[in-house]
Formats: C-alpha cells, sequence, structure tokens
C-alpha cells in the first residue's frame, strides 16, 4: 500500500473507506502487518485478534457495500486495553492470573463498537489489573514509550496509549481511575479523555476501583476521541452507576465550535508548585496563553485539599481492589492450582502463583484497611475525606468553566527508575487522582515536548462537561501542531 | 439459681420473585432442576459483570417490614460482606449491614402465661449463595441458587423457651405465606431458621456468650435444639464453666447440639458500602401503597373470626393457620345457612382428616365451597344423617361429584317416617327376643345393639332421634 493509512485521522480514514479507495479487509490488514512488524519492539499489545480482526473488517465491508449500517466508525481499526472484556478473545489485565481467560460475553463499551462496525485489532497491555502508573507492573512485559525505548510510556493504559502513539492503532479504548488514560496520553503524546463517572458503561470492565473506574477514548487528535466518545457514551441498565443524561453529538459540536469568548479557565495554584519540571511549567503556561488567545478568560483559583488527595485515592483503592480480587481463586476460571492438600491451598497456592508483588501488597493493604477496628479509621475517614475534595471542585467550578493543570510533573521517567519504591509512584500521580475522587472528566492534549518527550496538558471540568472539554481541546489543537508529532518509529 | 433462657431467631426466607436478586436470571428449585443451567455472568461471579436490583424484591421485602410493624427505611445501603468460599462466587455477598431496609418492629406471639410481643431488630435484603454438595471425594457447585433474593429477619433476644421459639417461628412462616413472599418449606431449604441461644440468671438484665445453632430442617428440630442447648448450657454454669462462642449443628438422632467449627474467631467480614450499587432510596407513596394493599394477616383474622363467627380461640387459629384455609372457611359459610360454627367443625374435623389421610395440603381445597355447603346444609337440616354426611363427604373428595347425586346413588337419605321406621323396629324386636328380655330385664346398653341394627337395616337412613324414641316406646310396650 502506497499510502500511509496509519498516518491518517479517523475522518479521513473513513473517506477513504467511504469512496472505496480501499477496502476495510485491506486498511485492517495494513494494521496488522504494522503491528507485526513494529511492535516488538514497543510491545503494546498483548494479544493481536487477527482472525476476529479480519472477520469484523469483511462485515464492514459488506456495510459499505449495501451503504447500509453505515457510521463514522464503521471500518476503523482499534484495540481495547486488556482490562476491557472481549468474547471469545483473551481478556487478561496483563495478570497470570488470566493469561488464558477468554470471557463469555462483552463488555457494553465493545459491544457499542461492534454495533457500529469499528474493528478490534487486538488487547493492549497494562499495569496488571491497572495498579501502577507505568505500565511496569505487567505481569508478563513493560511496553516502551515509543518516542524513548528507555522510557515508560506512563500506566496503567500504557499499552493503549503506545499503540495509538506509534500508529498502531487509529484510536484505543483506556481506562482510568486514577489517571490511567491521562498519564500514558501525557508520556505519549496522544490526546486522552477520563469520561465522568457513569458516562461510558462498565458492564464488563474488569473492576480495580468501582467507585472511580471509567472507559475513555485515546486518539491522535481530540476530533477522533470525540467520534470514539458518540459510539461509546450513554445509559446501561446492566450497569447500576450508569447515568441516564442523553449524549450530545460531540463532534458537531466541535463543528460549530469557534472560540472561547466568554468561558472562564481556572488555574489551581496547588497544581504549580515545586517540584514540578521547568519545560512542563512553561509548556503549560504557553497552553495558557494560547487558549487565551481563543478568547478565554483566566482566572486563579484554589483546591485547598489536594494535598490529601493521594492517600485518600490510594486508601479507598487498596480496600477496594482487595474486594475485587477476591474472584481469583482458581475455582471457576483462570489460573488454578488445583492440587492442593485443602481448599485453603488451592486458594493460597493459585493466588500466590497468579498476582504479581503490587497487587500482593495492595489486597494486603486493602484488607487490614477495611478489617474490624480500622475501617472507621482508615476507609471511612478516607470518604470523608473524598467529599471534601469533591467540594474543592464544585466551588473552584463556580467561579470558572474548565480548570487547567499539568499531567504530571514530569515528563515519562526512565524504565526502572520509580519501580522499586512503591510510594515514589504512588506520589507520581498527584496531578492526575483528585478528578477521580470527584468523578468528574478530564481530557490530556499534547502541549509540547521536552528533551524528546511529549508534555501533557489536562482540561477539567464539571460533571458530565465533556462537550466543553472537547470544544476547548479542539480549538487548541486548530492553533497548535503538538498532537501532529510522532515518534520516529512513526515513519516506519 | 434459677436460669432464665435468652434467645435470638435469625430467619432467612428465600423470596417468591420470578428472577434473581441482581440479575434476570429464573428463580428455579435447585432440588430439581439441573445443576447450573439458570446462571449468567453476573450470578457466577466472572470478571466485569455488576449487579441490578430487583425491584420485585424490594417490594416484597417492604410488604413484610410492614406486616411486621417495622419501620421502613427509605434510604438504605447494600454492603459487601467478604469472605472466601467456592459457593460464593464473587469473594463477597451483597448484603445489607449499617443502613439496613427496615428496623425496629415486633409481632405478637401466644405464649403459655399469655400474649406477648417479640421484637424485631432488622429486616434486610441479600443474595443467596450457590449450593454445595460432596461425593466421591470431589465437591461439587451448582449455582443455580446464587444470587437468589433472601429476606433476612433478625429478632431481638426477647424468647424465653423453646416453646416461644416455635410460636415465633410458625407464626413468622405464616405471615410470609400470608404475603405470598415465600412458600414456608423448611426442608427444602427455602426457609432457615438460626437460633442464637445464651441462658442467664433469672432476673439479670445482662447477656451472656451466646451460640449459634444452623442447619435446622424442621420446627421440630429447632424446638429441640433449642432445648437441648438450654439444658447444655445450665449444666455448664452450675458447675462454675463457661459457655464458648461458636456455631452448632444439631443431630436429630441423639438430640444433641455439637460443634461445627473448630476454635475459631468470629469472621470479620469486613463490610463496605457496596459501590456498584446507589443507596436504595423509596418513595413514601409508594411504601405506603403497598401498605394499603396488605392482605388481612394472620393476627388481625383470627380476631375478626372469633369476633365475626363467634368461634372459640383455638378453632380460629386453625382456620387461620393458612390463608387459603380461611379463605375457603369463609367461602363456605357464605353459601351455607348453617352457623359458622358448624361449618368451622366440620372443616376443623372431617375435612382436615381426608385432607391428612389423602396426603394433600391444607391450602388444597378439592371441594367446591358450593357443594360442601350444600352438604353441611343437608346434614343440618336432617335431610341426612351425619354418618351419611361423612360418607359422601368421603366419595366427594375421592371421586368428585355433588351432594345430592352422591346421596341419591348410594340411597342415602335419611328418612324420618316414623311408620316406615316403626315396621323395621317391630320387625327386629321380633326378630331378637332374647335381647328384648335383656333390655326388659335393665340391661340399658342393650338399646345401643338395637340402635345398631336399627341403623343397619335400614342402611343408616333412619333418622337416629327418632328411632331412638320409637325404639324405647316399643321396648316399653313389650313390658306388658
Amino acid at each position: 500500500m502506497l499510502l500511509n493509512t496509519h498516518e491518517l485521522s479517523i475522518k479521513a480514514t473513513h473517506e477513504l473507506l467511504s469512496k472505496r479507495l480501499i477496502s476495510s479487509e485491506e486498511l485492517t490488514r495494513d494494521y496488522l502487518e504494522r503491528i507485526q512488524r513494529i511492535d516488538p519492539q514497543i510491545q503494546s499489545y498483548v494479544t493481536i485478534s487477527e482472525e476476529v480482526a479480519l472477520e469484523q473488517a469483511r462485515e464492514a465491508d459488506h456495510r459499505f457495500k449495501t451503504g447500509e449500517g453505515l457510521t463514522p466508525l464503521t471500518g476503523i481499526p482499534y484495540s481495547a486495553k486488556d482490562s476491557i472484556s472481549t468474547r471469545g478473545v483473551n481478556t487478561t489485565c496483563s495478570s497470570k492470573i488470566l493469561e488464558n481467560y477468554k470471557p463469555f460475553y462483552d463488555s457494553t463499551a465493545i459491544q457499542k463498537l461492534k454495533s457500529v462496525g469499528a474493528i478490534l485489532l487486538g488487547k493492549t497491555n497494562m499495569d496488571e489489573f491497572g495498579m501502577g502508573s507505568s505500565t511496569e507492573n505487567s505481569g508478563f512485559f513493560t511496553t516502551r514509550n515509543p518516542w524513548n525505548f528507555e522510557h515508560v510510556p506512563g500506566g496503567s493504559s500504557g499499552g493503549s496509549a503506545a499503540a495509538v502513539a506509534a500508529g498502531l492503532a487509529p484510536f484505543a479504548l483506556g481506562e482510568d481511575t486514577g489517571g490511567s488514560v491521562r498519564m500514558p496520553a501525557s508520556f505519549c503524546g496522544v490526546t486522552g479523555l477520563k469520561t465522568t463517572y457513569g458516562c461510558v458503561s462498565r458492564y464488563g470492565l474488569i473492576p480495580l476501583v468501582s467507585s472511580f473506574d471509567t472507559i475513555g477514548p485515546m486518539a491522535r487528535s481530540v476530533y477522533d476521541v470525540a467520534l470514539v466518545l458518540e459510539a461509546i457514551a450513554g445509559h446501561d441498565p446492566k450497569d447500576s452507576t450508569s447515568r441516564v443524561e442523553s449524549i450530545p453529538n460531540y463532534s458537531e459540536s466541535l463543528r460549530q465550535a469557534k472560540n472561547l469568548r466568554g468561558l472562564r479557565i481556572g488555574i489551581p495554584k496547588e497544581y504549580f508548585v515545586e517540584g514540578l519540571d521547568s519545560d512542563v511549567d512553561s509548556a503549560l503556561r504557553e497552553a495558557i496563553k494560547q487558549i487565551e488567545g481563543l478568547g478565554a478568560e483566566v482566572v486563579e483559583v484554589s483546591l485547598p485539599h489536594t494535598q490529601y488527595a493521594i492517600p485518600v485515592y490510594y486508601l479507598i483503592l487498596f480496600a477496594e481492589a482487595s474486594s475485587n480480587l477476591a474472584k481469583y481463586d482458581g475455582v471457576r476460571f483462570g489460573l488454578s492450582e488445583r492440587n492442593g492438600d485443602s481448599l485453603l491451598d488451592v486458594y493460597l497456592k493459585t493466588r500466590e502463583a497468579g498476582f504479581g508483588a503490587e497487587i500482593k501488597r495492595r489486597i494486603m493493604l486493602g484488607t487490614f484497611a477495611l478489617s474490624a477496628g480500622y475501617y472507621d479509621a482508615y476507609y471511612l475517614k478516607a470518604q470523608k475525606v473524598r467529599t471534601l475534595i469533591r467540594q474543592d471542585f464544585e466551588k473552584a467550578l463556580e467561579a470558572c468553566d474548565a480548570l487547567i493543570t499539568p499531567v504530571a510533573p514530569t515528563t515519562a521517567f526512565r524504565i526502572g527508575e520509580k519501580i522499586t519504591n512503591p510510594l515514589d509512584m504512588y506520589l507520581s500521580d498527584v496531578f492526575v487522582v483528585a478528578v477521580n475522587l470527584a468523578g468528574i472528566p478530564a481530557l490530556s492534549v499534547p502541549c509540547g515536548i521536552s528533551n524528546g518527550l511529549p508534555i501533557g496538558m489536562q482540561i477539567m471540568g464539571p460533571h458530565l462537561s465533556e462537550e466543553m472539554l472537547l470544544r476547548i481541546g479542539h480549538l487548541y489543537q486548530t492553533q497548535t501542531d503538538w498532537h501532529t508529532k510522532h515518534p520516529l518509529c512513526w515513519n516506519n | 439459681m434459677k436460669y432464665e433462657p435468652v434467645i435470638g431467631l435469625e430467619i432467612h426466607a428465600e423470596l417468591l420473585t420470578r428472577s434473581k436478586m441482581f440479575c434476570g436470571c429464573e428463580v428455579v428449585d435447585s432440588i430439581i432442576a439441573k445443576p447450573n443451567r439458570y446462571i449468567c455472568p453476573v450470578c457466577t461471579g466472572q470478571p466485569g459483570s455488576l449487579p441490578v436490583l430487583n425491584k420485585k424484591a424490594v417490594e416484597l421485602a417492604v410488604r413484610v417490614g410492614l406486616a411486621l410493624n417495622c419501620k421502613i427505611h427509605t434510604e438504605s445501603i447494600f454492603a459487601r460482606k467478604n469472605y472466601f468460599y467456592p459457593d460464593l462466587p464473587k469473594g463477597y455477598q451483597i448484603s445489607q449491614y449499617d443502613q439496613p431496609l427496615a428496623t425496629d418492629g415486633k409481632i405478637p406471639i401466644e405464649t403459655a402465661t399469655g400474649t406477648k410481643d417479640v421484637r424485631i431488630r432488622r429486616v434486610h435484603l441479600e443474595e443467596d449463595t450457590g449450593k454445595l454438595s460432596h461425593a466421591d471425594g470431589y465437591s461439587f457447585i451448582d449455582y443455580n441458587r446464587s444470587g437468589v433474593p433472601l429476606l433476612e429477619i433478625v429478632t431481638e433476644p426477647d424468647l424465653r423457651s423453646p416453646e416461644e421459639v416455635r410460636a415465633y417461628a410458625t407464626k413468622l412462616r405464616a405471615i410470609l405465606r400470608y404475603l405470598d413472599v415465600n412458600i414456608g418449606d423448611m426442608e427444602k431449604g427455602v426457609i432457615r431458621f438460626e437460633a442464637n441461644v445464651s441462658v442467664r440468671e433469672e432476673g439479670s438484665a445482662q447477656l451472656n456468650t451466646r451460640t449459634e445453632i444452623k442447619n435446622l430442617n424442621s420446627f421440630r428440630a429447632l424446638a429441640q435444639a433449642t432445648e437441648h442447648e438450654i439444658k447444655r448450657q445450665i449444666e455448664i454454669y452450675a458447675r462454675d464453666g463457661s459457655v464458648e462462642q461458636e456455631t452448632l449443628g444439631f443431630n436429630e438422632a441423639t438430640g444433641k447440639t455439637y460443634s461445627q467449627r473448630g476454635k475459631e474467631s468470629a469472621h470479620d467480614y469486613r463490610y463496605f458500602p457496596e459501590p456498584d450499587l446507589p443507596p436504595l432510596v423509596l418513595d413514601q407513596d409508594w411504601i405506603d401503597s403497598i401498605r394499603a394493599s396488605l392482605p388481612e394477616l394472620p393476627e388481625a383474622k383470627t380476631h375478626r373470626f372469633i369476633e365475626q363467627y363467634e368461634l372459640k380461640p383455638q378453632e380460629a387459629r386453625l382456620l387461620t393457620s393458612e390463608k387459603a384455609l380461611a379463605d375457603y372457611f369463609e367461602e363456605v359459610v357464605a353459601k351455607s345457612k348453617s352457623s359458622a360454627r358448624t361449618v368451622s367443625s366440620w372443616i376443623a374435623g372431617e375435612f382436615m382428616r381426608y385432607l391428612n389421610e389423602l396426603g394433600l395440603g391444607s391450602t388444597d381445597t378439592p371441594i367446591p365451597a358450593e357443594d360442601f355447603a350444600k352438604l353441611i346444609d343437608l346434614v343440618t337440616n336432617k335431610k341426612i344423617s351425619a354418618n351419611s354426611g361423612k360418607v359422601v363427604l368421603s366419595e366427594m373428595f375421592r371421586n368428585g361429584g355433588k351432594p345430592e347425586e352422591i346421596i341419591r346413588a348410594k340411597n342415602l337419605d335419611q328418612v324420618s317416617d316414623e311408620g316406615w321406621i316403626q315396621e323395621t323396629i317391630t320387625k327386629i324386636l321380633d326378630d331378637n327376643p332374647k335381647e328384648v328380655q335383656q333390655y326388659l330385664a335393665g340391661k340399658e346398653s342393650i338399646l345401643q345393639w338395637l340402635m345398631g341394627q336399627v341403623a343397619r337395616t335400614t342402611k343408616g337412613k333412619a333418622d337416629p332421634s327418632v328411632s331412638r324414641v320409637l325404639l324405647v316406646k316399643s321396648l316399653e310396650e313389650r313390658r306388658k
């Protein structure tokens, strides 16, 4: 194929398909071939679902032929983070305990993408069960940052971000519990959206923290992200925490967007402090100027309880995860060390063999935090402070419409740099976790490069304000070209 | 030193909903259904599955809470009860902990010393586990039952004897059946009773260590186990020992409780609010509409029967033990011209007897109310004798049919025609001179035999009271 199909946006790719300049099957084979060729260096994919992809491509081609059932995502290939259930295709959460687990059902998000004719290329690598900020905690292998193979891609949706950044999928589904879409998006120079809790159905998403988990799209532009969001958002009766509101036509709103006049952008002072890399700081300030240039007014705001976000987040995470991971016991599915001396033996052997060190650490901490005599002091207290943090955002978002902050204090760190000290790793989440505690949406958009590594800007808004966030990000991308920069392997 | 028992009861009742507590799987009788046919990702705890609340289960729970005079909380929370066991697929059970659906209720029970109230501490919703069975060195799990809606009802430790325990259990079961919430079959495990037993010095207000007795399959076992455990604990205290907190089973053969688990500290279930389910918020209007649609409950019905039909308390209680039976009774009374007391004695007597004989349940009413009423009236009006009436009833039970047809077919019409009876009597006395002499000599009991002969000869048709008068008169005449 002379045309480098991987360089095209979703919209441009779709045009190609609609005009029958290329068939969906050919396009899919292009991507599969590219993955075979390039991914061994990056290792973003855990499973490449070639048969399924080609079958879905043929089905999409049929739609193009008959002209029926065509949507903006018909024929567009994508990858999904390996915590999102895909029927008949391995869904491992990058854990040995689910190494060969094939779900009997599709998650709702996957079902929706199937129904619009998108094509599943495969499942991407992650920190095991979402526990991590660098994808180094994967039970299989570490994904490399396509910009510099010695550096992490961020986590826990590192595989999704790397695949999109390296041109190995036009878009990817990631999952954000404590920054896991935004952080890798920022580290890999792609656009990623953490959706409002309840905006996209969690049915089929293998949970880490049931109170925080969200599914969100990652792509190479805000416009592409909007197209995916349209397809996957919406109420799901199978998810009791799913919201009922109707979905706006996000892409239409972007097409109509002209400027940001009348919009007030808040800059929380607690997010621009010592410890913030100077390049990151400058890139953010430059980006904020661009946004002002689009007509927005900038004000300083305060989120006074920011310093408690990390301990609150991790306490709740440990507790809920310890409960969510109880089902991995070797009885019904997954790894099973069946030859034990007793039931307890089977449990212990299976979980010892199946879980990585960080998983075990967090299960122990969570069990402790929930135990009799400690529940009030830890879990309950954390939930109460969480309310204060949520109220911080509510107050701040009365004085402005959206907030802008960095995504991470630095660019992507080196592989191995933080992995030996879990606390160091936890602290790199400082700018992203508060958003999850409040349940609000946040968009990560590329806004600079430092020493060859991307910098991301985070735009936060009130519940279900995705339309506004996408508008801000999209207009920013009409004025800048950071999102069009690519790593070297892009040209391979 | 006198001791008094302090007993609380915990009941788990499977709710009569069409589908499970948190998914759409059908609720089936797991004893007869093929294993693992009525399952889905949710009730087998597949990764990524999520619970969705069954509204009908909530409605039934509210019904029960209201019937037990509880406060229904318009906001309640689901919680995870965490522990590991193969019949618990998620590794936690979704239940309610801190803020249950209903609390602070009470129901009256009849005791030897009069009526007393048993306080209900709480009523809450939860899901059932799967079913484990063991054979050939393997353990088998059937998840058909996993996720079935359960109602847990906990009393305060207000019960003071095995009799009170039984009275409460019986009452509660009747209420649940009246409400159409549970079928009450202890043997099938659709309703499970656990007793928490402790004893203390009479007059003391403190609560001593209690034991938990589980896996009781009948009211009898419940009462016996409680009785044995009370004795066992009293004996321990009598010799200055201490009771260990433990879970016990009951061996029906030996009549003794036994320890089910080794030394074990109380389970820490690490309860926390279920994040996958929002708080359950109930509309007060909805609760009120449920209250308005509650059927008349056993207690109220019993009192009404005593008042309205002038029945004795014992009779009223028997008739109201099952709603279907009570309804049947009232239907028959409405269609009959006989007194309610007469109808009551027919039902409590012959009718119940045949039900038992034929192995029918007390909710089965194989005889249409109209026909039964007709039969009762025929006896009351002396158209047939009481004995003939029983024969007709028996026939109606076995082969159906209308009373008049059966009477005609079997030639059972009671005859009061004095002339015809007199003819029969005269013949019998002529044929039995020895007996006549015995009577005249003073052996009054021979009258019974002679009455029997009249009945036999007339095939039960002769009206006994008329026969007796004529017989005595005829005998006296022969004295001369």
